[in-house]
């Protein structure tokens, strides 16, 4: 029995394991394609350079960059205040009948393939924008609006299960001071579910910056500095997304690098979140 | 108590046997059906005209299997090169190494440049669509049209037929920063489709009426002025393949060449490889 055991245990740490080797695999491949090109067209001309021309040999993400910060802060923009009120809601104030409905709905949000949200984008949206406000339709804007609504199941999920952990003594004891309940939520909970609730926005940030199927349909893919909300813009992940299947050479391994940039942006966010998530518990 | 848990996770493992093993029949099946067919992959120009070519060849040979799939151009090629694919697509010339792959016209493609139905604009020529192109002209007004800003659709780096385009039109003048890009035909049609101020250039088999073909200095791209030449935005597409084809890769190829494949080719809006077809 105890070797069998053993045998089984060692077998589950084989597996565990093997998720870690995965991803060590994919993180050697990425750099191996990717960083001969920078080191070759030099790391300066590659991050801050603002013409991407693959057939000139041009290959400056500088704009892709800055548009991704610009359509991440957009879905924030919406999806911070959203996700908040929702989360809200959800945790004190929710009626039970319409939770039983509203929290398999938001889930059920996540489960949605991101093809779809883009297709409801580029075929409501867009078409919206371009009469309205003017531009091309494809913009920074729609595609703000589209990803603030996809980040929201993580934002909410996150926060409100941070919430839940707070100890109730801390609501008993406000209501029994004699806080009203939205005195309650808003001077006690709230703040003390901060690093929790941070922590889901900086998650719902990394789920902006690496979503490529939508974004491809909705921003129109333009390489060059955006200069409004209403400007066509391309993003990290779609520049990689939409240039793959017809690039070879240097083209093929400067999309690789694109993919380096965007590993260490998500790096450093999920680093930054497993810090704060952290310190909520002790 | 302690019995029912044992005998449920019993279940679970047996449930869990199951399941794999069904996977297991699954996967087994794909691979058998796979084994006998012909991947054809590469351009996304080629493809629908591929997809076309194989149902009809399906089904006069029912026990084949021939497969498309779309990835661009040079994933068609690599996929030749690696041997994953039987049958490369390409929608531009092979370059540099490539050439040694053996590779067979299959058909010609015009490109049309396109707007949307209410523009008025019907005609224009190479020179006024480069500088449209290159971000020139701004605005419609300036070829007497809507007063709006024209919006360019354009190709990612890398597709062939923005390759072409690049070729035909703009020379050696880039296409400006400024376009939208979109990765497929389709996408630019329906981009096209929906923004009365925009303009793009797509494969002519794919023009629907959703869109509208632009004259080019009063040619239309129709067969008579391709086959003549006086519209010269056209290119061929290949088949490629990592060496000379044998067997039922063979076959597939000669069916393609064959006047019933070139008709049908041509009905969709192709340049038939075989003059007396085009003259039909």
């Amino acid at each position: 029995m105890q070797v069998k055991e053993k045998i089984i245990e060692k077998i589950f740490l084989l597996i565990a394991l093997s998720s870690i080797f995965i991803l060590g695999l994919i993180t050697f491949f990425i750099f191996e394609e990717g960083l001969p090109l920078i080191l070759k067209i030099g790391p300066k001309a590659f991050l801050l350079g603002e013409r991407w021309i693959p057939s000139k040999g041009l290959f400056g993400i500088f704009p892709m960059i800055v548009s991704s910060f610009w359509v991440t802060f957009g879905a924030l923009l919406l999806g911070i205040p959203l996700g908040l009120a929702c989360t809200i809601f959800l945790s004190e104030l929710i009626p039970p009948s319409i939770g039983i409905l509203l929290r398999p709905a938001i889930q059920l949000l996540a489960a949605i393939p991101s093809v779809i949200y883009g297709f409801w984008g580029l075929i409501v949206l867009v078409p919206l924008i371009q009469n309205y406000l003017g531009g091309p339709g494809l913009s920074i804007f729609a595609g703000s609006l589209v990803l603030g609504f996809m980040i929201l199941p993580t934002i909410i999920t996150i926060s409100e299960d941070s919430l839940k952990a707070l100890p109730p003594s801390y609501k008993a004891g406000a209501l029994a001071l004699g806080a009203t309940h939205w005195q309650t939520i808003w001077r006690v909970l709230i703040p003390a579910a901060k690093s929790g609730i941070v922590t889901s926005i900086i998650l719902g940030m990394g789920r902006a910056i690496g979503e490529t199927m939508a974004m491809i349909m909705i921003l129109g893919n333009a390489v060059k500095m955006p200069s409004s909300f209403l400007d066509s813009a391309r993003t990290l992940t779609t520049n990689i997304g939409i240039e793959m299947g017809y690039a070879s050479g240097d083209h093929r391994q400067a999309l690789f690098a694109t993919g380096i940039v965007l590993f260490f942006i998500i790096m450093a966010l999920n680093i930054l979140a497993i810090f704060l998530s952290r310190r909520r518990v002790d | 108590m302690a019995d029912g848990r044992l005998q449920n996770q019993g279940f679970g493992i047996l449930n869990l046997g199951i399941l794999y093993s069904l996977l297991f029949i699954l996967f087994s099946l794909g691979c058998q059906r796979s084994k006998a067919g012909i991947t054809v992959a590469g351009s996304t120009s080629v493809e629908p005209f591929a997809e076309l070519l194989a149902e009809e060849y399906m089904s006069h040979h029912p026990k084949s299997h021939i497969y498309v799939q779309g990835g661009g151009s040079t994933a068609g090629i690599e996929a030749v090169i690696t041997r994953a694919a039987k049958i490369g697509m390409s929608s531009r010339p092979l370059l540099g190494q490539e050439k040694n792959l053996y590779s067979v016209t299959i058909a010609k493609d015009a490109i049309a440049i396109i707007l949307h139905p209410k523009n008025p604009i019907q005609d224009l020529s190479l020179d006024q669509i480069r500088e449209v192109f290159s971000g020139k002209i701004k605005s419609w007004k300036e070829l007497k049209g809507i007063s709006r800003p024209i919006v360019l659709v354009t190709r990612e780096e890398g597709s062939g037929t923005r390759e072409a385009f690049q070729k035909f039109v703009m020379g050696k003048e880039d296409i400006s920063l400024e376009s939208l890009v979109q990765d497929s035909n389709g996408a630019v049609r329906q981009v096209v489709a929906s923004n009365p101020s925009a303009i793009g250039y797509i494969s002519l088999g794919l023009v629907n009426n959703q869109v509208k073909a632009l004259k080019i200095s009063g040619v239309e791209p129709n067969l008579t002025d391709i086959e003549n030449g006086k519209y010269t935005l056209v290119r061929p597409f290949l088949f490629v393949f990592n060496g000379e084809p044998v067997g039922e890769t063979k076959s597939f190829l000669e069916f393609v060449l064959s006047p019933l494949a070139q008709k049908l080719l041509l009905k969709e809006g192709l340049v038939p490889i075989l003059p007396k077809i085009a003259k039909e």
